[in-house]
């Protein structure tokens, strides 16, 4: 009965436009994976000095979109995208941009803290290396001491930032691959739940890293907690099914959604 | 008699198992309570009955035969039980086959045709013995077990810890039998080192056992310096090695992170393919294509190559372990974690870049493990080497020189008609050890690598 609330011609309602600078904008985004759509005519944009959260149930589409803005899900052989992505002026999905330097403008945190089974310094120092960044040895250790500064994580390994990262507590790994994608210094940061492995208190810890980190980046989130998109998002979208229902501001989308899918999610009557 | 043996056992315990069960049913009907599940007592009854006979079984298999000849020798005349031990040996062998019914000397003495028969005797009786005390054995244990069984007896719990040790004892088996191959070669080993000096295998520079068994000269003049075929091991699984680590490791790095699954369902079987062919066939490859390729390739460029050449032996070998080092690695690249790849290519890295900075680093304890593993089975390869390296041990570490290795010498000091008691023969035993300790020590170093990359890293 829930799925009858959306026909072939669904618009979004709300608000996709962002008040702030537009740093991505997606129209008519379409993805399958084979033969089955994943997501449906997608249009948003995203703007800089804000946090977008995506919000819905499991499966709905979130991570396929957010794997869209930096086109990593090219490394699924079966999946197809489709419409116009573009970050400022260029068209992502174009031949003529390159995919690597791409990435390195959009940069990404995981669900599960990744860190390389590398040193800390390594694993930061890694993204200015492979994109020669810097040119002296000074000039990188200098991007790695501030990098780990921005996420909030010098003061705990600056004695230590040559023992390996995979011995580092879950949130504190979590920071250092937030250290580690600013250290390429990115426009957008792609975070896929990115508290969702953490205790409360390194959860906390990554929220207010976060706040600080969206005056200089576009921050799009996939985010399972309403409280935590109630906490740090600016702007919310919800999916359902491969459909973006709706995008507003958080503190609407919360408080008086326009779609009756959106009044049940988040009074958690679905997902 | 004893033939039927196995058969009864079998029986009786199936019995047992039912019988046993369809007690513990009545007991757990009459109290309404049950322990564990009827089958278990079944189990524990048939255990009780089936252990104590299987011993007694084992210990006629290990002790019957030197007990029943003991009593023959007795029971021999004076004449002959006084007769110097490998005389007396002789004596009972025939009487053994006369025994059995084979064909045998029955005139080495009068009264032979009687000793035969008391031979036989004493095996009917101690098969009888045996057949009821087995039984009986069993019978008793059971009725033991058949008693305690109660309403709250755990017989769960028995079966639990009956399994733990029969676990545990088929762990034991592996190590025993490793060590006692250790022993046997080390025996054989230590006689050898009697007549030949430790150090002057170890690090003697010729060797010629040939002329050990020259009449007159034996041991004395014969030349056990090891080092020339340990050199000759070392050079051609190097070249194996250096051929089979390159194309083993780009191949298994383009199946798990480049090659579709269509490419990936071709080559995989293939590849599996070369690493069933047996060694034999590669020592033809080595013999008639290889090493005349490679020798008229010689000649061609003006070069003198031994038509044995290390060179040509080595490139088999080191085909032959491709698909190991391949396998192995394929296996190790593909464990790494996916994450692993997405965080990398998420920063803005190309597929290369990826490999050689993230994934080769995290799956190198995994490699390094397989390369030595590789490196062991060419050190330990035999066939091969036998029918296409070289017989004269050359201290050369030229690849075009014809050399000998461990295993090929081991081979002809041990083929034919041989003495096992000249240097000569012993001296097969003694590289056996030095191999078998050699092979040892690459792999704890190994095993040393492999960990000490772990604590890194984990």
């Amino acid at each position: 009965m829930v799925i009858d609330m959306i026909n072939d011609d669904f618009k979004t309602l709300g608000n996709t436009e962002t008040s702030n600078k537009v740093v991505m904008s997606v129209k008519n985004c379409n993805v399958f994976y084979g033969d089955n759509q994943a997501l449906n005519d997608i249009n948003i944009e995203v703007g800089r000095s804000e946090v977008l959260a995506l919000i819905g149930p499991s499966g709905c589409g979130k991570s396929t979109f957010l794997r869209c803005l930096n086109r990593l899900n090219d490394t699924i052989d079966s999946c197809r995208v489709s419409g116009k992505i573009h970050l400022e002026e260029e068209d992502i999905y174009s031949g003529e941009i390159d995919v690597v330097m791409l990435r390195a403008r959009v940069g990404m945190v995981f669900q599960k803290p990744n860190p390389f089974p590398k040193s800390i310094y390594d694993n930061v120092a890694y993204g200015p290396k492979i994109h020669g960044i810097t040119t002296s040895k000074e000039e990188l250790d200098e991007l790695v001491e501030v990098s780990l500064e921005k996420a909030g994580l010098l003061d705990e390994v600056k004695d230590r930032l040559h023992t390996p990262g995979t011995a580092l507590s879950g949130g504190q790994q979590q920071r250092l691959c937030i250290a580690r994608a600013i250290a390429i210094k990115p426009d957008v940061i792609l975070m896929d739940e990115p508290c969702s492995a953490l205790d409360p208190i390194a959860t906390e810890k990554i929220e207010d890293l976060i706040n600080e980190l969206k005056e200089n980046y576009a921050i799009v989130m996939v985010t399972h907690s309403m409280s935590q998109a109630a906490r740090v998002s600016q702007r919310a979208a919800y999916f359902h099914l491969g459909n973006l229902i709706e995008v507003n501001d958080t503190e609407k989308i919360f408080n008086d959604p326009e779609h009756e899918l959106t009044k049940n999610y988040i009074s958690g009557r679905t997902g | 008699m004893f033939n039927y043996l196995f058969v009864v056992l079998i029986v009786v315990t199936i019995f047992i198992y039912f019988y046993s069960k369809k007690y513990s049913i009545k007991i757990r009907n009459q109290s309404g309570y049950l322990h564990s599940l009827p089958q278990y007592y079944g189990f524990y009854a048939s255990l009780w009955f089936l252990i104590p006979s299987l011993i007694i079984i084992g210990l006629y298999l290990i002790f019957a035969e030197s007990f029943v000849t003991s009593t023959l020798i007795k029971s021999l005349p004076n004449n002959i039980k006084n007769l110097p031990v490998n005389e007396l040996n002789l004596v009972v062998n025939d009487i053994k086959n006369l025994a059995v019914g084979n064909i045998a000397n029955s005139s080495s003495f009068t009264g032979i045709n009687e000793a035969a028969n008391f031979y036989n005797e004493q095996y009917e009786l101690i098969d009888k013995v045996v057949f009821y005390s087995s039984l009986i054995m069993g019978l008793l244990t059971f009725t033991y077990a058949y008693k305690t069984i109660s309403s709250s007896y755990r017989a769960r719990n028995f079966i639990e810890s009956a399994i733990h040790i029969l676990l545990f004892g088929s762990a034991v088996i592996a190590i025993f039998v490793t060590a006692g191959i250790l022993l046997s070669v080390l025996f054989e080993a230590l006689r050898f080192f009697d007549v030949i000096n430790f150090s002057e295998f170890l690090f003697g520079l010729s060797w010629s056992p040939q002329m050990a068994i020259r009449e007159g000269q034996v041991g004395s003049s014969g030349l056990f310096g090891a080092v020339p075929l340990f050199a000759g091991t070392i050079l051609i699984s190097l070249i194996a090695l250096i051929l089979a680590v390159p194309i083993g490791l780009l191949t298994a790095i383009y199946l798990s992170e480049y090659a579709d699954t269509k490419v990936r369902a071709i080559t995989k079987p293939i590849l599996e393919i070369l690493s069933g062919i047996p060694t034999v066939v590669y020592g033809f490859f080595a013999v008639i294509t290889v090493a005349p390729f490679i020798r008229n390739t010689g000649s061609f460029l003006g070069l003198d190559i031994a038509s044995e050449s290390a060179l040509g032996v080595g490139l088999v070998m080191g085909i032959m372990i491709i698909p190991l080092v391949s396998s192995l690695s394929d296996d190790v690249i593909s464990s790494v974690p996916q994450s692993m790849r997405e965080g990398s290519y998420g920063l803005g890295a190309t597929k290369s870049e990826t490999i050689k900075k993230v994934i080769l680093p995290a799956a190198l304890p995994g490699i390094i493990g397989g390369i030595l593993l590789a490196a062991s089975r060419a050190i330990g390869e035999t066939m091969i080497v036998v029918m296409a390296a070289g017989l004269s041990a050359k201290l050369s570490f030229n690849p075009i020189d014809a050399v000998t290795t461990v295993t090929v010498q081991i081979v002809t000091l041990l083929t034919g008609d041989q003495e096992f008691d000249s240097p000569k023969t012993l001296a097969a035993f003694a590289l056996g050890l030095t191999l078998f300790v050699f092979t040892l020590f690459l792999n704890f170093i190994a095993l040393k690598i492999v960990r000490k990359y772990r604590e890194q890293y984990e």
